[in-house]
Order: C-alpha cells, then sequence, then structure tokens
C-alpha cells in the first residue's frame, strides 16, 4: 500500500513529461485548417500578366494542381521560389500561383529576373480570397484534386523533403 | 530621484502613442464599432497568436476586421461572422472554446477534478486526525507549564 501511494506523485510527473514532450514537437504556429477534404473555395481574379484576363478555381476541375500563395515582400516566399522552380521543372504538379496583396510590377519583376516556376498568377489585390483559403502566413499552399477538393496544405515554403515526401506521393495517388 | 522622474517622464509620453494604435476609426458607425470590439475582443489573430483580433496591429487582423465591419453593416449576426472565420481558420480563432465532443474535458475537466480532490483531501485529513491523540498531562508537566507562563 505505501510504496504504491508514493508512486503516485512520480506517475503524475511522468505523465506531464510526456505531454510536454509532444508539445515540444509540435509548432503552435501551424493551425490545422478546416479546409482540408473540403471544396476549395471558389475565386475569379484578374491574372497577374495578362491583366484583361481572368483565373478561376472551377476551371481547374479535372486536374491535380497545387495553389501557391505567394507576395514579393514575404522573405519566406523568395526563400522557396528556387525551389518551386526546381519542383515545376519536375513537371509531376502544375503550379498555379496566387500573388497575395502584392505590387504588380514588382511581382512581374521578380518573375522576370529569378523565373518563373507557376503556369498561371492570379492576381489578389485585397487579399480577400486568400482570407477565403484560411492564408495567415504566406508561403502557403494547397494540393488540389481533379473534383476541387484540398487533399493538403502546407504552411511555409515547401521544402524538398516535404515536396518528396508528402506532395509527390499523394500528388500521385490523386493522379490516379 | 531625479532620474525616477525621468523614467516617469519618458514612460508617460510613450503612453500616447500606444493609446492610439487600435482605436476605432472615427467616421464609423459608434453602435458598430461598440460591437466590433465586443465582438473581436473574443477572437484571436493568427500571426501573432496571443493577441485578439480588436489589438493586434498584423496586416491580416487589419483585413479581417474590415471583412468583419463589412459583414456586420451588411447586417449579418455575430454568430454569423464566427461562422465565416471558424471556416476558414478553424476554431483556433476563438478565445471562447466551443462546446463540442473534442472540448468536454477542457469544459468539464474543472467540476470533476473539484470533487475527487475534496474526497481525497477529506479522507487524508480524517486519516491524520485519527493519529491525533490526546494525552492528559501529569501533574510534573502541569508544574513545568505554569512555572513557564509565570516567567
Amino acid at each position: 500500500m505505501r510504496p504504491l501511494v508514493l508512486a503516485i506523485p512520480l506517475a503524475l510527473f511522468i505523465a506531464l513529461v510526456a505531454f510536454l514532450l509532444i508539445g515540444l514537437q509540435r509548432d503552435p504556429h501551424e493551425v490545422p485548417s478546416p479546409l482540408i477534404n473540403r471544396p476549395a473555395p471558389a475565386f475569379q481574379l484578374p491574372q497577374l500578366q495578362e491583366q484583361a484576363k481572368t483565373f478561376t478555381a472551377q476551371e481547374m476541375r479535372g486536374k491535380v494542381w497545387l495553389l501557391n500563395v505567394w507576395a514579393t515582400w514575404c522573405v519566406a516566399c523568395r526563400d522557396e521560389h528556387p525551389l518551386l522552380i526546381e519542383y515545376a521543372k519536375s513537371g509531376a504538379v502544375p503550379i498555379y500561383g496566387l500573388n497575395y496583396k502584392d505590387d504588380r510590377a514588382a511581382a512581374l519583376q521578380l518573375l522576370k529576373e529569378e523565373g518563373n516556376p507557376y503556369v498561371l498568377n492570379a492576381f489578389d489585390a485585397d487579399g480577400r480570397v486568400a482570407i477565403d483559403y484560411g492564408v495567415y502566413g504566406a508561403p502557403e499552399s494547397y494540393l488540389i484534386d481533379r473534383d476541387g477538393i484540398i487533399r493538403f496544405k502546407w504552411i511555409g515554403p515547401i521544402t524538398p523533403d516535404v515536396w518528396q515526401g508528402k506532395i509527390l506521393p499523394l500528388a500521385s495517388r490523386l493522379n490516379k | 530621484m531625479k532620474r525616477i522622474a525621468w523614467l516617469l517622464a519618458i514612460l508617460f509620453s510613450l503612453a500616447p502613442a500606444t493609446a492610439i494604435a487600435g482605436v476605432a476609426q472615427p467616421n464609423e458607425d459608434p453602435q458598430i464599432e461598440a460591437r466590433m470590439k465586443a465582438l473581436t475582443e473574443q477572437l484571436r489573430c493568427l500571426v501573432c497568436q496571443n493577441e485578439t483580433l480588436a489589438d493586434s496591429q498584423a496586416p491580416l487582423a487589419e483585413d479581417l476586421r474590415t471583412q468583419i465591419r463589412e459583414q456586420m453593416k451588411a447586417g449579418r449576426s455575430d454568430q454569423e461572422i464566427i461562422a465565416f472565420l471558424t471556416q476558414r481558420y478553424g476554431n483556433f480563432v476563438r478565445y471562447r472554446p466551443p462546446l463540442i465532443p473534442k472540448t468536454y474535458l477542457l469544459w468539464f475537466g474543472p467540476f470533476v477534478l473539484l470533487p475527487v480532490c475534496i474526497v481525497v483531501l477529506y479522507r487524508y485529513l480524517g486519516r491524520r486526525k485519527k493519529l491525533i491523540q490526546d494525552k492528559p498531562l501529569t501533574a510534573g508537566e502541569r508544574k513545568q507549564a505554569e512555572d513557564l507562563l509565570r516567567g
């Protein structure tokens, strides 16, 4: 009886340490998106390059594609940019951009100077479409399937690990 | 003393600057602004997570406040606006978590824990009480105590 009672604080302590350890592995800034496995919010926006033309999420039906939210003022997006160019070269998943609250001239300049990984870019001047997608820290990327359902979201630059380990396998499964 | 006066002077000169931040737009409808304030104080800014949407200076918070203001003018209820935000950002935007199965432990946990602790404490104190035994003083002890009291 006695030793058992004495073990209770130890057991509680171990449980506490276990919770703290789990907490350490998690990034509180990564808020799970309620949009996973939900239809990608519809939008119609002018294109970045050709202002007169529009781009809609609906016209992507039937394709597995990646929507990448970026801006020239976003430092992490610039880190991600050369990686995106690499990924785009592989041709595995078409990358479409959502240029978020940016200056059109600056965005075009960046694409001209550093290369353009995007098939197309939508120009979200006031950031309303980004809010519909629950964006809170660019860059953010959404993998959307043929039926227009968001299957995966990544917050922050897509590292080669994420591209190889998560996006490519999921995209090939969705393409089957 | 002079140094303290200086520090105080600096402190008070800073106060107006912080007070200006985050005030309501002066040209707006005061009724809507009051609703805005009450609602956005219950909502979390996702960029700087320990700030409310009312206080945050992040550009996203400003955009969200603009949208909330528009929706209020369009006659949407607070509930509808909270739904608009949770559909996009999840329940994490709410400082007051909703009552759903996932949060039962959070809401009811303390009420379960309290009676458990009371029972444990009661039993523990009961057991200790049994250990206390009243023994009357012997004549010698009594005399000693009286001596001490008399000094």
